[in-house]
């Protein structure tokens, strides 16, 4: 139908002498039977069987010409609808050397809309090309020009080029202009060959034409792209020429759209951008005329905003200068200046955009709002983020928008409250994506509350989160992730407000196990959750009954194949035969947040360690020390004992050199076992005076080694490096950063219901209002700094701490009780079988002064269960094989074994009590709710 | 530069192609086709409501980022090279007139405005040319549509921005063939194919 209607229409045009009558009957049924082909089969056929015909005419002799110009145009035609009319190549080829213009220049039409510049025809086009770029007719050298640059490859352009060049010169314009394209062209796909003639360009920019000048642009711009140094002498030639283009001297004919030759203007700009950037000098010459720019712009049109557009472009890639940027700035608030009825269009467009069904305009509105993020729209636009997270299954953008989210809540939170609440979004829908440092964050949000001074808001904060957390609980599905951080929560705020029972919170925690299908990990930190909540009751006071299912769990858990669960369900069961004030210590009440020191010369020992040298134990030689003296009193011949000691030497090959470093375990080890096989007992017997005597002269070397040899030590092999007491300084700053985010939300809150005033205002313009706050723009560009500044000098704090670990070490380094770490490599943690003194007996004394003859019965069953657990927690060795090993061993250095024992249990620093030292064990167990294997970054995370 | 510029009807017909850089027929044929019908449907299936903009490295790559104005401003990088495809940093711009899309492809040297507005210019000259420019003024006379299009771009780069000198250019093209073909004795009738 529509064809017929166009043959009418053509017929009509046709007696107006108008467009197709020069056409053959035979081009226009071609057209119409293509036009009225009903599916791409049809057309197909259609142009197989007119390129048949035509490869059986084409090929006829004798076709008169302009009957072969029709049958090329036919070609060009079948080609363009993805036929192949390779055959009729070299008939356009044929074509471009006819004289008449019009065929000629439908010759090279054909070819260059037919032949790649690599094409075997080519090399029969050079001539003709070569011919007519010297022809007298303008309009043959154009066409010549134009199939030159389209055709002329690298080996041919030396061929044509000098004539291009002189085109360069020829007296029309068109002729010049395509002279400098085709010029620009050769430099494009072969800079070498042309590299000598560049000069011309910087010539024809000065061609009295505007419209060669605007063809120089081109290429000027690619070459100043390449090297912008060699042509910041053009900058004033630019500059005046924008100038003159700006104040309308060119010819009306360029004005597009009562612009003054923009698409000139926006190539200019776009080489000023290039050429000022990072050039003071240059830039000086531009701002001028750009501040002109920016003045007669309108932003009306399309093509004002693209000028203006490029200007704001320039402004910001040239040498800053602040009028152009508050200009530049100006210009892009300029709409809303005009009339904030604007900006509250675009505003809602962008709001439109958030509910369009197309899933890339959202996302990109999505990075749009994420970029415009302030603490007064925070709220809108993370509530926005988060249902738009929740409705979409993409996990890869889920996991990129709950980041966001993350990051934005972080930045700029208005609350404490509100954080939680959000962070809770994000967990219950894309838990199992979020990164587990968020969880972290957050469980230390929550114990940490918004800082010392203010224990109200805390436990309103936490007994809110635990709220909440019940609320959770009751829904089918939860990522794991968001269990862990319930059941931390619950474990360590359950109970504290009081509101809810001891039971039911467990209750809670054992349907989590049960209900949700959840991993190790959520049940490790369920049950260490259960072991708080009966901590917290046993040191009230009050008595714990074990809920069925609670046990059932306990039952279940000491049977777990995973000795991780196994062992807290052990401990659990310890715990609820322990006495209150052990419990207490053991486990403290809200102590999550309080810093775990590690003495790591085990101090508190001293006491013991002196008990035991004095009952006739001899004194710790530390490892070094043993193979050291070994080897230098040979040579050095210090002790004359040694002669007697033994007939049969190994040193010579068995002791290359004692290294003055020994920091590596596997030296240690090494060493360790020459130590240990062939060295005969009474070595040591008789070395035990002599090492005593020499004591000073041995404290001083082993603290040398010793602090070496603690951090090396001590990292490598408990692989838990998060002891380190650089969490108190980290911990501190980071409160104060939750403090900043709470002064900044309450006082840029109520920002958000300025445009309520609007009266009638739909909801979405409020959504708009919120998202963009006034009009005005107000920039709150200060949450953002502030917020960094805690976050960096976090940072850096961290240093000095571990500095501050380090250095009273040095000053307590004494000889006993500091055994070199590596001789845990003995693999001999634990020796509850050690026949002269049980050290748990006495660990179990230090816990307190008040073991009455009741308790006393109690601490000891407890300590022979809990050791192991105790060890267990820091070392990776199982309870079961470290009995053996240290009674295969022998007790030979009850010191030594002792020491390695105890120096597992972490104590304080600051004072020698032994009880405190405990305390602060207790304490570690109480917040190292998973130290799993899977999560060795928990400690790191909560503490700093 | 600009890589080529596609003139198709609403239907994905191709009234006019021209690859400024040398495509074979049939990569001709697919560019095109993943124009009009590309992934998410490009130019078919987009609303009339939404950007003129979009990006064409879409046509190779999985993703199709339909640039709202502002965020198209964001993105601005790579460098050109020689290369055999639309490379990265490519983009396209498109007009719906009546039956025909018109889109030039272009990469990150041009301004994308600017290109919408190159468009505009080509269109008005067609219009001069035609005198209300419909399909099929452009089916008949593609090599004239090749013509003006000659003018405007050259060699991937714009050439002329007035619609004024490109018409009289294009006359004079005329004019002259006309003339000249008079001169070679070739028939009325012949002469008469280029129109006016």
């Amino acid at each position: 139908m529509e064809q017929l209607k166009t043959i009418g229409r053509e017929l009509a045009m046709g007696s107006q002498g108008g467009g197709w009558t020069g056409q053959s009957k035979e081009f226009l049924d071609l057209v119409k039977s293509i036009g009225e082909a009903r599916s791409k089969a049809e057309e197909d056929r259609i142009i197989l069987r007119e390129i048949e015909s035509l490869r059986r005419r084409i090929a006829e002799p004798d076709v008169p010409r302009r009957r072969m110009k029709e049958y090329i145009i036919r070609l060009v035609y079948a080609e363009m609808l993805g036929h192949d009319a390779s055959f009729g190549y070299i008939h356009a080829v044929k074509m471009t050397h006819d004289d008449s213009l019009s065929l000629k220049r439908t010759g090279y039409l054909a070819v260059t809309l037919f032949l790649s510049d690599d094409h075997d025809l080519i090399i029969l086009i050079v001539n003709t090309i070569q011919k007519d770029l010297r022809s007298d007719n303008y309009l043959i050298v154009c066409a010549a020009l134009t199939a030159a640059c389209k055709l002329i490859n690298e080996e041919t352009i030396p061929a044509v080029l000098p004539q291009v060049v002189d085109l360069l010169a020829h007296p029309k314009e068109a002729v010049r202009k395509k002279a400098v394209m085709a010029l620009h062209r050769f430099y494009q796909r072969s800079p070498a060959s042309v590299s000598h003639l560049i000069s011309n360009f910087r010539k024809r920019l000065c061609d009295n034409d505007p419209g060669v000048m605007g063809a120089t642009l081109c290429p000027l711009f690619d070459l100043i792209t390449a090297d912008v140094n060699s042509y910041k002498d053009l900058v004033i030639s630019f500059v005046s020429i924008l100038k003159q283009v700006a104040e309308r001297r060119l010819p009306k004919a360029y004005d597009y759209h009562q612009m003054a030759a923009p698409f000139i203007q926006i190539k200019l700009l776009k080489i000023l951008a290039l050429l000022g950037s990072g050039d003071k000098q240059a830039s000086g010459h531009i701002y001028n005329v750009l501040g002109d720019i920016f003045r007669k712009c309108e932003s009306s049109s399309n093509i004002g905003n693209a000028v203006l557009y490029e200007c704001i472009c320039c402004v910001s890639s040239i040498y800053p200068n602040a009028k152009l940027l508050d200009a530049a700035a100006e210009s892009t608030s300029k709409l809303i200046k005009i009339n904030p009825d604007v900006a509250e269009e675009h505003q809602l467009a962008v709001i439109d955009c958030l509910e369009d069904p197309d899933d890339t305009l959202k996302r990109k509105t999505f990075e749009l709002l994420y970029k415009m993020t302030k603490s007064t729209n925070v709220e809108v636009i993370v509530d926005r983020m988060i249902d738009y997270m929740i409705s979409i299954n993409d996990n890869h953008y889920k996991t990129e928008i709950a980041s966001r989210c993350v990051e934005l809540a972080e930045q700029f939170a208005p609350s404490n409250q509100w954080f939680i609440q959000t962070m809770n979004k994000v967990f219950e829908h894309a838990g199992d994506l979020v990164n587990v440092r968020v969880a972290h964050n957050l469980m230390r949000l929550i114990a940490e509350g918004f800082g010392e001074d203010d224990e109200g808001a805390d436990s309103q904060l936490r007994s809110s989160a635990v709220n909440s957390y019940l609320r959770i609980l009751g829904e089918p599905k939860l990522p794991s992730l968001f269990l862990q951080v319930i059941c931390w929560v619950l474990g360590e705020y359950g109970t504290a407000d009081g509101k809810y029972s001891a039971s039911y919170i467990i209750g809670k925690l054992c349907d989590v196990t049960e209900a949700h299908l959840c991993n190790d990990t959520v049940k490790a930190y369920a049950i260490s959750a259960i072991m708080k909540i009966c901590a917290f009751e046993i040191a009230a006071g009050r008595k714990v009954e074990m809920l069925p299912e609670c046990q059932s769990l306990i039952d279940e858990l000491s049977a777990s194949h995973s000795t991780d669960l196994q062992q807290r369900a052990y401990e659990l069961q310890a715990l609820l035969c322990l006495h209150s004030q052990a419990v207490e210590s053991v486990i403290p009440l809200d102590a999550s947040c309080e810093d775990i020191e590690v003495d790591r010369n085990l101090s508190f020992l001293d006491s013991f360690v002196q008990q035991s040298i004095e009952k006739g134990a001899r004194p710790y030689i530390p490892e070094i020390e043993r193979s050291g003296m070994f080897s230098v009193s040979n040579y050095t011949s210090q002790h004359q004992h040694e002669t007697s000691s033994h007939t049969l030497r190994f040193e010579a090959y068995e002791l290359p050199k004692p290294s003055p470093t020994p920091a590596a375990p596997q030296i240690s080890v090494s060493t360790r076992t020459t130590d240990l096989v062939p060295v005969p007992e009474t070595t040591y017997y008789t070395e035990n005076n002599q090492a005593s005597k020499l004591q000073p002269v041995l404290d001083a070397s082993s603290a040398d080694h010793g602090i070496k040899l603690h951090l090396v030590g001590v990292q490598k092999k408990w692989g838990r490096p998060t002891y380190s007491a650089s969490s108190s300084t980290t911990s501190s700053s980071e409160k104060k950063t939750n403090g900043v985010t709470h002064l900044d939300g309450v006082s840029l809150q109520s920002q958000g219901t300025l445009y309520d005033s609007k009266g009638q205002q739909s909801e979405k313009q409020k959504l708009a209002a919120s998202l963009f706050g006034a009009s005005a723009g107000k920039t709150e560009k200060k949450p953002t700094s502030t917020q960094r500044a805690p976050k960096a000098n976090t940072a850096t704090a961290e240093r000095p701490g571990v500095a501050r670990a380090v250095s009273p070490e040095i000053s307590k380094q004494k000889a006993a009780s500091s055994p070199p770490p590596d001789l845990l490599d003995l693999g001999e943690p634990i020796s509850t079988t050690t026949p002269t003194i049980d050290p748990f007996e006495q660990l179990e004394g230090l816990i307190g002064p008040t073991p009455g003859p009741s308790t006393l019965d109690n601490s000891v069953t407890t300590s022979e269960q809990k050791a192991p657990d105790l060890m267990a927690l820091y070392t990776d060795t199982p309870p079961s094989s470290s009995s053996s090993i240290s009674s295969g061993l022998g007790d030979l250095h009850s010191a030594d074994k002792n020491s390695p024992m105890a120096k597992n249990v972490p104590s304080i620093k600051k004072g020698p009590n032994p009880q405190d030292s405990l305390q602060k064990d207790a304490t570690a167990r109480h917040v190292g709710v998973t130290p799993t294997g899977n999560n060795p970054n928990l400690f790191r995370d909560l503490l700093g | 530069m600009i890589r080529a510029v596609i003139v198709m009807n609403t239907q994905g017909k191709p009234r006019l192609l021209k690859f400024y850089e040398f495509q074979p027929p049939e990569k001709q044929q697919e560019l095109t086709r993943s124009v009009f019908a590309g992934q998410g449907a490009l130019l078919s299936g987009r609303p009339d409501n939404v950007s003129n903009f979009v990006e064409a490295d879409a046509i190779f790559g999985p993703v199709i980022f339909s640039s709202l104005l502002f965020v198209s401003f964001v993105a601005e990088i790579t460098k050109k090279k020689k290369q055999e495809e639309f490379k990265e940093g490519t983009r396209l711009v498109y007009k719906h007139l009546a039956t025909l899309y018109f889109v030039f492809v272009f990469d990150s040297c041009e301004n994308e405005l600017a290109m919408l507005d190159l468009i505009q210019v080509l269109v008005e000259t067609l219009d001069r040319c035609f005198k209300n420019v419909c399909e099929l003024d452009i089916v008949f006379n593609f090599n004239k549509m090749h013509t003006i299009l000659d003018e405007i771009i050259f060699g991937g780069q714009v050439l002329e921005t007035s619609s004024e000198r490109v018409l009289k250019a294009v006359e004079e093209i005329s004019r002259l063939e006309k003339s000249s073909s008079s001169v070679s004795f070739v028939p009325k009738s012949v002469s008469g194919r280029f129109g006016r």
